[in-house]
């Protein structure tokens, strides 16, 4: 394996996808949970390096419901804390 | 040709291929989603399941495909992946196929990789790990119609170039581009080189890779269908979304009953009046009372319940092949969380109400093999199909039927749909149960992908419905029907002076009497105990014995089998009966698939037994109480 995720985060990273409010987007960054996971959720099209929406919050604001490559995906709170991102301001989304 | 010969652009300037097939045994292979599904059907017209939830097809069909010189080529349907990753159960399937090394599945000579033309940048990734297999490959890119309508592009001929493998645009669902498929296969295997293959391992190589590959062919994506984000706003609004979810979960049991019933009463008339002339048509003696009393009454009697089970299964296919179910999983995911599983057991769980068997099929969607094996545990517990002929025969029976809220909302209806809370909330506790002790689990991903919303096809529903319809005629025609000769033939033994014994001293008598202690405290007669024995092969059995043992004897034999029935229980045992029947594992069909699914005969034993004495012992307490209160 080329890259690793699990040594991709030595510490907490300062934002994660669980900041952003609904309608804000962020540049995905990396992926702190088990390896089968994250590769499920890069199959689904959670690639570092591309932007993310959150298009909707479920009953409660659990689950959340976000726009990554073309896809909707539903994630739970406790998961998209493991998802570091760096926020984007409005005027530089392009989702 | 040259090597560029085998490139085809969009198939709509080919003619017609002549010739023998160069394939023998093609693989269908593509992520969930990608519709490979109706592909399938359409190249075999084979029966499958098709639907919008990601990894709906679950094992591997085959079918064969016929080219227009008449040969027939061997298709096999693989389950959906992303990627080829022998960590994940599907994937290893889908790599063991393409391998060769599947038990029972002949290794296919060339892939048909069917990719959503919608979402190739992330459906090329999987294009890359499959051509580097080796095997000749026609790449597919689906959803032709959809990717026009939403403004989308895709150039074929640069993309086959750099691929190295023939690409078509094409629409499953129109047939649009489809003789691609034919071209493929009788053409010869001449492939040139690909340009350049991903290094595999680093999914955001991978990913530029094929973007790179995108743009190449001047991909542009459509936008998101208007009308997904339009329904999606409502369908998983804060709180419409959760009154929508309990408004379609009662609609859809309403929809069973209220044009099930009909539908089932119109079928039982037609089968007396058949019963009727059989009887007149042949002459009195042994073979009139096996054909008439036996097969026809036996087996008959269940078949009048398939008007219900067919409209319950079309509810659930349409709502899944709409895209609904996918939303429904994320509605009920926070309730799910609260007995410890999450909003992808809910799918198979609904799907439970059908049958347990494509139920527990369906769990292997479930990423956590403890939420899973939880989900197949408490599964059996959901109010299936075949409990549906028992409930409806007992209640009409018993229960007389009385308003209770308004004119349509009655007794019948109240106690019906307490059986199935009852059911369920014996599912919930199992589950609460499980997830606290033995089945403990940290993991808590819910990854839940939302696919477009689309109008459910008729045809891959009518499809499905013919599969549900054959594989219940099938039990009907084979279980039921060898249960009911085998009872009748024991009301007939032993025979004195060739004449059949009084049903009182008859084998199944003694059969019954013998286990009668056992099931006295419940309410039961040796009758229901016979009944009780022959519904462990399948639930919907006992009615089909009580059938026969009534049709037999002389001083039932004229009563219908709802008056038949009170000669046999009083009302508590009846309620006994019904809370025995909403708890007991009685289907030896859903512990073959446990047995399959979990791999060891460790869990349906223990769901056996567990399920088993749960029944026992609620039925006991069910007929108790019953009794204070109803004499």
């Amino acid at each position: 394996m080329v890259f690793n995720f699990m040594k991709a985060a030595p510490a907490k990273p300062s934002h994660t996808l669980s900041d952003l409010a609904l309608g804000e987007s962020g540049i995905l960054e990396d992926f702190d949970m088990p390896q089968t996971i994250a590769e499920h959720l890069m199959n689904l099209g959670f690639v570092p390096g591309l932007e993310i929406l959150v298009t909707r919050s479920g009953p409660g604001g659990n689950p959340r419901v976000y726009r990554v490559d073309g896809t909707e995906v539903a994630l739970r709170r406790d998961l998209s804390r493991c998802i570091g991102v760096r926020p984007l301001h409005p005027a530089e989304a392009g989702i | 040709m040259g090597p560029s010969g085998t490139i085809q652009g969009t198939a709509s300037s080919f003619k017609p291929p002549k010739g023998s097939p160069v394939y023998k045994t093609v693989a269908v292979v593509g992520p969930p989603n990608a519709g490979k599904t109706t592909l399938f059907n359409r190249l075999t017209g084979l029966r499958q399941k098709v639907g919008n939830f990601p990894g709906v097809t679950v094992e591997h069909h085959t079918g064969s495909f016929r080219l227009p010189s008449g040969d027939e080529v061997a298709l096999i349907d693989l389950p959906g992946v992303y990627s080829l990753n022998p960590k994940s159960e599907d994937e290893k399937v889908t790599i063991d196929v393409l391998n060769g090394v599947m038990p029972g599945a002949e290794r296919p000579d060339a892939i048909i990789l069917v990719l959503d033309s919608n979402n190739l940048n992330r459906h090329l990734v999987l294009a890359g790990r499959v051509i580097s297999l080796g095997l000749p490959t026609l790449v597919l890119l689906n959803m032709a119609d959809e990717l026009h309508k939403q403004g989308g592009q895709v150039e074929v001929l640069p993309l086959a170039r750099q691929l190295g493998t023939p690409v078509a645009l094409v629409s499953a669902v129109t047939g649009e581009g489809l003789n691609a498929v034919a071209n493929f296969l009788v053409a010869t295997p001449q492939i040139p080189e690909p340009l350049e293959l991903p290094i595999f391992g680093d999914p955001r190589h991978c990913r530029e890779w094929a973007v790179r590959m995108g743009s190449e062919a001047s991909y542009r994506r459509g936008a998101t269908p208007e009308w997904t984000r339009r329904l999606d706003s409502i369908f998983l609004h804060k709180l419409w979304g959760g009154v929508i979810f309990a408004v379609v979960i009662v609609a859809v049991f309403q929809t069973i009953f209220s044009l099930g019933q009909p539908a089932s009463d119109l079928l039982q008339r037609l089968l007396d009046n058949v019963a009727i002339h059989l009887s007149s048509a042949l002459p009195a003696g042994l073979i009139n009372s096996l054909v008439v009393n036996g097969i026809w009454k036996g087996a008959g009697s269940v078949l009048v319940f398939l008007p219900q089970i067919l409209l319950l299964f079309l509810v659930i296919g349409i709502l899944e092949d709409s895209g609904y179910l996918a939303r429904a999983a994320v509605i009920s995911d926070k309730v799910m969380a609260r007995v410890g599983l999450n909003g992808k057991s809910f799918i198979p769980l609904l799907s439970a109400y059908g049958c347990a068997v494509p139920a527990i099929m369906a769990t292997r969607t479930i990423e956590n093999k403890r939420d899973r094996i939880a989900t197949i545990l408490i599964a059996p517990f959901m109010t299936c199909s075949a409990r549906l002929p028992v409930y409806t025969m007992v209640i009409a029976a018993f229960i007389p039927n009385r308003p209770v809220l308004g004119p349509f909302v009655g007794t019948r209806a109240v106690a019906m749909l307490s059986l199935y809370v009852l059911g369920f909330a014996m599912a919930v506790a199992t589950a609460k149960a499980l997830k606290s002790s033995v089945l403990r689990s940290r993991d808590v991903a819910f990854v839940m992908e939302l696919p477009p919303y689309r109008w459910p096809r008729w045809k891959s529903l009518a499809l499905r419905l013919m599969d549900r319809a054959n594989a219940f005629l099938y039990r009907a025609g084979t279980v039921i029907l060898a249960v009911s000769i085998l009872l009748w033939a024991l009301t007939y033994l032993p025979m004195h002076n060739g004449q059949p014994p009084q049903i009182s001293d008859s084998a199944i008598a003694k059969v019954g009497h013998f286990i009668e202690p056992a099931i006295r405290p419940l309410g039961f007669n040796w009758r229901i105990g016979v009944g009780l024995l022959s519904s462990f092969a399948a639930r919907e059995v006992i009615i089909a014995t009580m059938g026969t043992l009534h049709g037999v004897d002389p001083e039932s034999h004229a009563m219908d089998l709802q008056e038949a029935l009170k000669t046999d229980l009083t009302p508590a045992g009846a309620i006994a009966l019904l809370v025995f029947f909403a708890f007991a594992m009685q289907c030896a069909s859903t512990m073959a698939v446990v047995r399959r699914e979990t791999n060891s005969w460790k869990w349906p034993l223990l769901q056996f037994i567990y399920m088993t004495a749960v029944a026992y012992v609620a039925a006991f307490i069910a007929y108790r109480i019953t009794l204070l209160y109803w004499n």
